[in-house]
């Protein structure tokens, strides 16, 4: 007796699914960590000349929607990853208090709106780009015009020139580092019970 | 990394009340806050939350020790806005890109007891809600699937391990030749390399962790909760004293005159 | 579920009727072709090479193998009471070999009621099997440490965090108890606990049990069958005409000792009384140049840490290790889990700050490069002392094992050469375009042993270098290692491992337990 089951993508989460993509999450979180502080180094110099430059290094904290939406390819992975990454932050202790989670479901809505116009079919680089793009403009747009954001009082060139540093910073470190990291997970074998285990194979552009 | 704000052994009055109690409260102070930027809301605020300190079992030492990264950053929030804000009033300073004036540096000011006032009542909820009651609030209480909030819990356990897991790598890393010492290029190469071994291990470990979970009986549509989260009159309490914190930020500001609608 | 309700625990029966399972992305099944059946009550061993699809057996039972999604194929029938594994849940309980992810929640009273919460058991009973789980592993005793419901999970040792998970499944209640090398990350001390824990609890309940390990003297009289796999069809290489998969051999375990002795030991299973034959040391010359020196060393894996503005030194984990190293000579690290063991060892080879104290290279170790290795750059460290981790995977840096052998020699600019014979040495010639981390447990093992000495180095540190080993990679690495100590390369390992430690010889540093913060040196004659 053979069971030929049907193997068809399903869009229920399974456990291993929700385990994993709240991991790659907070892994995310303690990647940018280590980051941070090599990060420290260029953000102070920022800082003191123009402020907004800053944006150009946020793409770290978007990482967990576009990787985990990637990875796990599966509705309102983007949005879980980067509100589980928030949580996370907000447990560590967080200079934002309890508005990064606001943020963190702004931004995972940015990737995950992306994904959904691609109705979660779409997942090579053009994809993850405009994914991280769109994690990074919701993250400018929350920072600039909402009032927890912390550039809410700067000048309107200012907000323009900060929104477009995160917009690319998001497509960059987000979109094009987690297309990046998916294919080199899936060549090491360990995304061998998700969607994603060919991912190292498929095309990039198409 | 490893220590996340929480303390061990805390036993302060304010362990004991439901934490979506606790988080609502902070919440609606937070978001108070962040309609205006002021220096008196945001100072009457951050005196109303130090005085309510001990009751989550800090004290000023231990915020310091704990919490220095936030304040600082906080006070680096006051000076990008008091750089970058619309000048007005006399200057005070210009040279080339910079330029702070009396109204951008009130702004800055206004701006970095703000970022104080938002990021102390988290860290003072963080301090006395343990993440398991936490989980436990938002699945019986705020009706949260319970299988996404018990997976991300069951994930959260493992940060601590990630982080000893990154040193590890590191040091691994080391011994094959791949340093972390060098040029800014060689760093952000060698950091790269060693986040993507943490990522390997993170999803390895996941899914063992899944299994783990599975093997538990954990998936399915029912369950029972070994410890109930409930509500108690101390809750009612917490709620009370987030809106008069809120409410009496406003007031202060209002007036004094301060009050600056940050939409305006 | 219905027996989970009654308190009482029935044992259950498996059925498997030319079971196989291929796991998603495998060309081969793991398990072809298996029959097999075990009654009520039995308590099982199930021996077999590495790659026979052990794991994947228990995984199967445990119902947590594969899903609909992913594209592995299930053939034949295994069922438990006649009924699917996975439509059981909660009838077996698994207990896997890693310790970190057997917890899954921060305190011991919850993570015991996590799967009685699943089973949705009422809330008093939950805490009624908790207490009573707790008290049948032994973790309530002064000695089991005497744990409160409220104590965090992240601070007990192996050997308690295996019993919690044990307490855990038998929360559940049920009628079969899977475990999969329950014992492999353990000190001697730590495996009699388990295996007493596990004695007591089948004693009490009757249920069946099923368990996986590699050494079998430990098990023996425990158990009472041995079951023993055919090499899945990955490995079937040496096994001629035999069908893939299914029992190899099944009966009594003396029968099965004594009968398929040979068979057993060609395998790479660790029967009792059994040493692999190893290459015999030469003698040890007299006086050894001394390499590498730790004095009055105090360890710690954490950094200084930041409060405030001050920095605090962390609390050591051990202090005052005095030890030398020698050329052509091993120095073996010993003590129970926790002691610090992994820790001096990383320290010794300069990847860790020493707390206090300090660690000197020799001129001729140093060339050159300074008395502190801690201080010195990655390429001059990989060519003078060279480290292999407890966790093979740590250590790779690159997409092929080809790659990630010419690694060490590329970026020293010699040494290019002396692959190939690695390569051919450690039996990974036939490897060299896959993936290092799809490779199997013995495969990495030995990668991460060869990149390390490709970069030809005169001290080598390893920990635990044969833990979860067969008997004939076991063999074959201790052979090895002590050719390397001829050609006058020193070896330190840390191991719980006596055989391997008098395959080496030289000197014994016996670590005591972290509380007396003391180790004591002493000379072990290679006996
Ligand atoms: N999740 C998985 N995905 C793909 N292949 C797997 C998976 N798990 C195991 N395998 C493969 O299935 C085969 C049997 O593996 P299994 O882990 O069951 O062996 P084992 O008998 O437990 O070996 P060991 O003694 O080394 O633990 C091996 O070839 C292994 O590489
Ligand atoms: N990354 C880490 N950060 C902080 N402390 C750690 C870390 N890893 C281990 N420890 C602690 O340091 C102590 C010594 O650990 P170490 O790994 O050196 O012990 P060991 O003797 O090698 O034990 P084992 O036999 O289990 O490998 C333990 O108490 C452990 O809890
Ligand atoms: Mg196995
Ligand atoms: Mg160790």
């Amino acid at each position: 007796m053979t069971t030929v089951n049907v193997k068809k993508a399903s869009y229920n989460w399974r456990v291993v699914d929700i385990v994993v993509a709240a991991l790659i999450a907070i892994a995310g979180g303690v990647i940018f960590w280590a980051w941070s502080q090599g990060a420290a180094l260029v953000s102070i110099p920022m800082n003191a000349t123009y402020p907004p430059l800053t944006g150009l290094i946020a793409g770290g904290w978007m990482i967990p929607a576009v990787l985990g939406m990637l990875i796990i390819r599966k509705p309102g992975a983007a949005l879980f990853c980067e509100a589980v990454a928030a949580t996370g932050e907000l447990i560590m202790g967080s200079q934002y208090g309890t508005t990064v989670l606001i943020s963190g479901v702004l931004q995972g809505l940015g990737a995950e709106l992306i994904f959904a116009a691609f109705r979660y079919r779409k997942f090579n680089l053009p994809t993850a780009l405009l994914a991280g793009a769109g994690a990074g403009l919701f993250c400018g747009l929350n920072d600039s015009f909402l009032p927890w954001g912390w550039n809410i009082a700067y000048e309107a060139v200012d907000k323009l020139a900060y929104i477009t540093f995160t917009t690319i910073s998001g497509a960059i470190i987000a979109g094009a580092l987690s297309w990046v990291a998916t294919r080199g997970l899936a060549k090491t074998g360990v995304l061998s019970s998700f969607a994603s285990r060919k991912a190292a194979s498929e095309p990039v552009f198409s | 990394m490893r220590d996340a704000v929480n303390l061990r052994g805390n036993h302060a009055l304010l362990t004991k009340a439901n934490p979506l109690a606790k988080f609502v409260s902070v919440f609606l102070i937070s978001l108070v806050l962040a309609l205006s930027i002021d220096w008196v809301s945001a100072s009457t605020a951050l005196l109303a939350e130090l005085a309510i300190f001990p009751l989550a079992g800090l004290t000023l030492r231990l915020l310091w020790q704990r919490a220095w990264p936030l304040i600082i950053a906080a006070a680096i929030g006051g000076w990008s806005t008091a750089i970058v804000a619309a000048d007005s009033g006399a200057v005070v300073l210009d040279v080339g890109l910079w330029s702070i004036s009396e109204g951008s540096l009130e702004l800055g000011l206004g701006f970095m007891l703000r970022g104080l006032a938002i990021a102390l009542p988290a860290i003072l909820l963080m301090t006395c809600t343990d993440p398991t009651d936490l989980a436990d609030a938002l699945a019986q209480k705020a009706k949260l699937p319970h299988r996404f909030v018990l997976g991300s819990l069951a994930a959260m356990r493992l940060v601590g391990l990630m982080a000893e897991e990154w040193q590890t790598i590191g040091m691994a890393r080391r011994a094959r030749g791949v340093g972390s010492r060098g040029t800014p290029f060689q760093r952000i190469k060698a950091t790269l390399g060693q986040s993507f071994g943490l990522l390997v291990q993170a999803v390895r470990r996941a899914s063992r962790l899944a299994v783990t979970m599975e093997a538990r009986g954990f998936g399915g549509g029912q369950r029972t909760w070994a410890r109930e989260s409930t509500y108690s009159m101390l809750d009612a309490w917490v709620l009370l004293g987030g809106a008069v914190i809120a409410a009496g930020a406003v007031l202060t500001a209002v007036g004094a005159g301060t009050w600056s609608f940050v939409w305006r | 579920m219905s027996a989970t309700h009654s308190g009482t625990v029935r044992p259950a029966a498996i059925t498997a009727e030319g079971w196989g399972w291929r796991h998603a992305g495998r060309a081969q099944a793991a398990v072809q072709g298996l029959d097999l059946r075990i009654e009520p009550g039995e308590r099982v061993l199930l021996l077999g090479p590495s790659g026979a699809g052990k794991s994947t057996l228990l995984h199967a039972l445990a119902g947590v193998l594969g899903d609909e999604e992913d594209d592995s194929d299930e053939t034949g029938s295994l069922l438990i009471d006649g009924v699917a594994p996975r439509e059981q849940r909660g009838r077996a309980g698994l207990m896997q070999q890693d310790p970190e992810t057997q917890v899954v929640l921060s305190r011991v009273g919850d993570d015991v009621a996590f799967g009685a919460e699943n089973l949705a058991v009422p809330r008093e009973e939950i805490w009624e099997r908790v207490h009573e789980a707790l008290d049948d592993v032994g973790l309530r005793t002064a000695a089991g440490g005497g744990l409160a419901l409220d104590h965090p999970t992240a601070a007990l040792s192996g050997g308690q965090k295996q019993r919690l998970a044990l307490a855990g499944i038998l929360a559940m209640r049920p009628g079969l108890i899977l475990l999969d090398e329950p014992t492999a990350n353990l000190d001697p001390a730590g495996v009699l606990e388990v295996r007493d824990a596990v004695g007591r609890c089948l004693d009490k309940t009757g249920a069946t049990l099923v368990v996986v390990e590699h050494r079998v003297s430990v098990w023996k009289d425990l158990v009472d069958r041995i079951v023993v796999l055919q090499p899945g069809s990955a490995n079937a290489a040496g096994t001629g005409s035999v069908a893939n998969g299914g029992v190899l051999l099944d009966g009594p375990p003396d029968q099965v000792l004594s009968e398929a002795r040979t068979m057993l030991i060609s395998a790479g299973v660790w029967v009792p009384g059994y040493v692999p034959a190893t290459r015999q040391r030469r003698n040890e010359p007299p006086s050894a140049q001394l390499l590498l020196a730790a004095q009055d060393l105090a360890v710690s894996r954490e950094k200084p840490r930041r409060k405030g503005f001050k920095t605090v030194p962390p609390v050591p984990v051990q202090t005052g290790i005095t030890a030398q190293v020698r050329a052509g000579q091993a120095l073996t690290i010993t003590g129970p889990n926790g002691a610090g063991k992994s820790t001096f060892a990383l320290t010794l080879a300069g990847l860790l700050a020493p707390v206090d104290g300090k660690v000197s290279a020799a001129v001729e170790l140093s060339e050159g490069a300074g008395i502190d290795p801690y201080k010195w750059k990655a390429e001059q460290l990989i060519s003078r002392i060279g480290t292999v981790f407890q966790e093979p995977e740590h250590q790779f840096v690159t997409g092929n094992v080809m790659d990630e052998l010419m690694f060490g020699p590329k970026h020293l600019g010699h040494g290019e050469d002396r692959v190939d014979e690695l390569l051919e040495r450690l039996r990974l010639t036939h490897l060299v375009d896959a993936n290092p981390y799809t490779l199997s447990g013995g495969e990495k093992r030995r990668l991460s042993v060869a990149t390390v000495l490709a970069a030809h180095p005169k001290v080598l540190v390893l920990d635990e270098p044969t833990f979860g080993q067969d008997a004939n990679t076991w063999a074959e690495l201790a052979s090895f290692l002590s050719e390397l100590l001829d050609a006058g390369t020193a070896v330190v390992s840390v191991t719980h491992d006596q055989e391997f430690s008098a395959v080496l010889g030289g000197t014994e540093l016996q670590m005591g337990p972290v509380q007396q913060g003391e180790a004591t040196h002493q000379e072990a004659g290679a006996a």
